[in-house]
């Protein structure tokens, strides 16, 4: 803990002018995601999803609607030409694979991107306004919560003419609608505490207009909900686009990986064995939702740091055991002397109970044995206190707190 | 000061706490050494973030993630023969020792009522869970004996926390801390929040329970002129580590330590002559990059060349008070090792120290001694 730069400083100075050494702690202050494997993996995950919807199509090794052969009428199995095989149609599933991750990956985050701007104006102007807008916005949004989604989307993609049925924007922006309102209802909430809070009452005080106070007061402090609730909509934009290209709702020339999974259907794939056209996009589909929640993790340990402060990281419990064992034999800290007592670290920190990484036994010290705790006699206030130890040393009899 | 009569009740060696792991690990307590006797009053001064919340926190294993005791021991020895090694008790044994025998009032505690119950049924629930066999009628006039105690009436038993003013919840904060009459009483701050004239008359009511019941406390605050009016020993802190530890009186009329000095002269005697106030220049040192050898060396005006490469101990004044482990005046400085005289102001005579270990209590309020 010594730092060998304070040396030079003059007697009466102050103590606090050494700079840190450059490079020991870059970044800190800065806005960072914490470093969980979690998160990395998650991050990991969706860049490589949205960089494979970018180039998806590009780097498809054939048309993904090219029919190689109009003689066959099953689906081939992957060979060297066709590394995942081929449909029934005799299309190759690589090629629709990579070129159906784009539709997927465009609906979701444009349903997340919609539905979340849709929150926001909802649930924010709700939880601002309150009264009577609040009543309206708030039934608004019970509304849309109660009502089941798909039957919901079902007539809606009913009613859309065959040529916009493979619009993605159009798709994203009608998920979007069944997709908002639970945001709404977690917005609200926050926006009813932040609007109390002494900040938000003095800018209000000294004449701020609403929408700034919304804008600069209230939405900073809603970033990190509003990005899990982002993440949360793109992941149910998945799921339900997935399904509804699933059901055949979505027009079936557009390629998405629901559309494979449809078209496998069809082919009665799962009946026969040709795992290989239900196999790739449903796990696509399954990895991609995966990415979202891991990332999603990360989040709420950077909403909540307490969750994050819970415990040690795999890297520091190791290198705290590591330390131990440097330690037992030689005692380098003041008043450190012979010490033996040695317990496991703890991943998880217990609320109230400490972790103990080294101590000295009592008995080593001044030789009186760690007796059973005793009972206390009998005071004014009852016959006997509670918490009698048993043989173990549990405790019976009592309330949890 | 008591004298202290066999084993301290609770005796601290050496603890060490650190915030995180690894490297970046801060070391918030060093090899703190602590004996609170029985009906006695520790107090334990220093500056924010020197390590006191810390210590006390860590004594009772409170302590939130990611605080972890790396070292030391605490003891806690409610009779003789038998002790209890608090850093070794499972959470069945803590949780019977916590307020039954240990309580602890924390920093801004009247936060720590319940805004939705009553006053009456906190104080009662207490009773509820560690006294099973007391009937309600007799919780009852229990809570109210408690709330009698710290000077608030019966009738606001059925008050909850918004109705009562800050003094008042704080007040009901220590009758709780005393419904189960513990033997040692930690408390972090108590009247921090508080206006002087209310913080006056809280102490004043603590004290005379403290006779009446006798229970130990430690006192943990920044305000030293405080301590040296109510508690018996003082310990002071500075970055982590205890630099004095001395009874009440002695370490008023003699620091032995140029940062109790510094405490000292940066508040104004009621009385005497007028003087300068100094204060200490600086402020208190980064935990994460703490200076080499003692940490207080670039505040300290006495500094030689040895402060900047070599730790002082806190080691016992030679022919200076008890010579018990804990209860000893002590001083972490090299001024004092003996090698040289120190300068004169670090050397004023103690008072009460040359023939016995005993002298007088301080405090105004407090009229007998302890056990």
């Amino acid at each position: 803990m010594a730092v060998g730069s304070s040396t030079d400083l003059g007697a009466t100075q102050g103590a606090d002018l050494t700079p840190p050494p450059p490079g020991q702690r870059a970044g800190r202050g800065r806005l960072r995601l914490p470093r969980s494997p979690k998160v990395l993996i998650g991050l990991a995950g969706l860049a490589a999803f949205i960089v494979l919807a970018v180039i998806g199509p590009w780097i498809a090794p054939y048309n993904p609607s090219r029919t190689f052969s109009t003689t066959l009428s099953f689906p081939q199995a992957p060979s060297a030409a066709h590394l995942l095989g081929t449909t029934q149609q005799q299309q190759d599933v690589l090629s629709q694979l990579l070129a159906g991750g784009r539709s997927t990956v465009l609906v979701a985050f444009v349903a997340g991107l919609a539905a979340t701007v849709l929150s926001v104006v909802i649930g924010v102007t709700a939880g601002y306004a309150a009264g009577l807008a609040d009543d309206l916005l708030s039934m608004l949004a019970n509304f849309f919560l109660v009502m089941p989604a798909l039957p919901l989307l079902i007539v809606i993609f009913g009613f859309l003419p065959q040529s916009q049925g493979g619009d993605d924007l159009l798709i994203g922006a009608i998920i979007a609608i069944t997709g908002w309102a639970f945001g709404a209802r977690v917005l609200r909430a926050q926006t009813l505490s932040l609007r109390n809070r002494d900040y938000v009452q003095s800018a209000r005080i000294i004449g701020e207009r609403g929408w700034r106070i919304i804008g600069f007061e209230i939405l900073p402090n809603l970033i990190p909900i509003l990005a899990s609730s982002f993440l949360f909509t793109v992941l149910y934009g998945v799921g339900t686009y997935t399904a509804l290209a699933f059901l055949g709702l979505v027009n079936p020339n557009h390629l998405s990986w629901g559309g494979m999974l449809f078209y496998a259907q069809v082919a009665g794939a799962e009946q026969s064995g040709y795992w290989w056209l239900f196999i790739p996009p449903g796990l696509a589909v399954a990895l991609l939702g995966t990415s979202l929640a891991l990332l999603n993790f990360g989040i709420d340990e950077f909403i909540n740091p307490r969750l994050r402060a819970a415990g040690l990281s795999r890297r520091q419990a190791r290198r705290v055991q590591r330390d131990q064992a440097s330690q037992t034999g030689q005692a380098d800290r003041a008043g450190q002397a012979g010490q033996t007592g040695a317990a496991s670290l703890p991943r998880r920190f217990v609320l109230g109970l400490t972790p103990v990484i080294h101590s000295t036994p009592l008995t080593a010290v001044n030789g009186a044995g760690n007796a059973k705790f005793p009972e206390r006699p009998g005071t004014d206030t009852g016959p006997a206190p509670d918490g009698r130890p048993d043989g173990a040393g549990r405790w019976r009899g009592r309330r949890r707190p | 000061m008591s004298v202290p009569a066999g084993h301290p009740l609770l005796e601290v060696r050496g603890l060490c706490v650190d915030y995180g792991a690894g490297p970046d690990a801060v070391h918030a307590v060093i090899g703190a050494d602590l004996a609170l006797h029985s009906g006695e009053v520790l107090g334990l001064a220093g500056e924010s973030g020197s390590g006191k919340s810390t210590l006390a926190y860590a004594v009772t294993r409170l302590l939130r993630a990611p605080g972890m005791i790396t070292g030391g021991s605490v003891g806690y020895y409610p009779g003789p023969g038998t002790a209890v090694d608090l850093l070794a008790a499972e959470e069945g044994t803590l949780r019977v020792l916590r307020w039954s025998q240990i309580s602890v009032v924390m920093q801004s505690a009247m936060n720590a009522l319940n805004p939705v119950l009553s006053i009456g049924a906190q104080l009662t629930d207490v009773l509820h869970a560690h006294r099973p066999g007391m009937s309600k009628a007799a919780r009852r006039a229990r809570a109210a004996g408690l709330l009698a105690m710290v000077g608030i009436t019966e009738d606001r038993l059925g008050s909850h926390p918004h109705e009562l003013s800050g003094g008042m919840r704080q007040r009901v904060m220590i009758a709780m801390a005393l419904a189960l009459e513990p033997q040692v009483v930690i408390m972090d701050e108590p009247t921090t929040a508080l206006d002087v004239v209310t913080q006056r008359e809280i102490l004043q009511e603590l004290m005379e329970l403290r006779e009446r019941l006798g229970f130990a406390v430690l006192f943990i605050t920044h305000d030293l002129s405080l301590l040296i009016e109510i508690a018996d020993a003082i310990a002071v802190m500075y970055a982590g580590r205890l630099v004095e530890r001395a009874a009440a009186k002695a370490l008023f009329r003699a620091p032995r330590h140029p940062y109790t000095l510094g405490l000292l002269s940066s508040f104004p005697a009621l009385h005497g002559p007028r003087q300068h106030l100094t204060g200490i220049p600086g402020s208190p040192p980064d935990l994460r990059r703490l200076p080499s050898g003692c940490v207080f060396h670039p505040r300290c005006s006495y500094v030689m060349d040895r402060c900047r490469t070599d730790v002082p101990a806190l080691v016992p004044l030679a022919g200076q008070g008890n010579s018990e482990a804990g209860t000893a005046r002590a001083a972490a400085c090299w001024l004092q090792d003996g090698s040289s005289p120190p300068p004169p102001e670090l050397a004023a005579p103690a008072p009460g120290l040359a023939g016995t270990a005993a002298s007088e209590p301080v405090g105004s309020w407090q009229a007998g001694g302890t056990t």
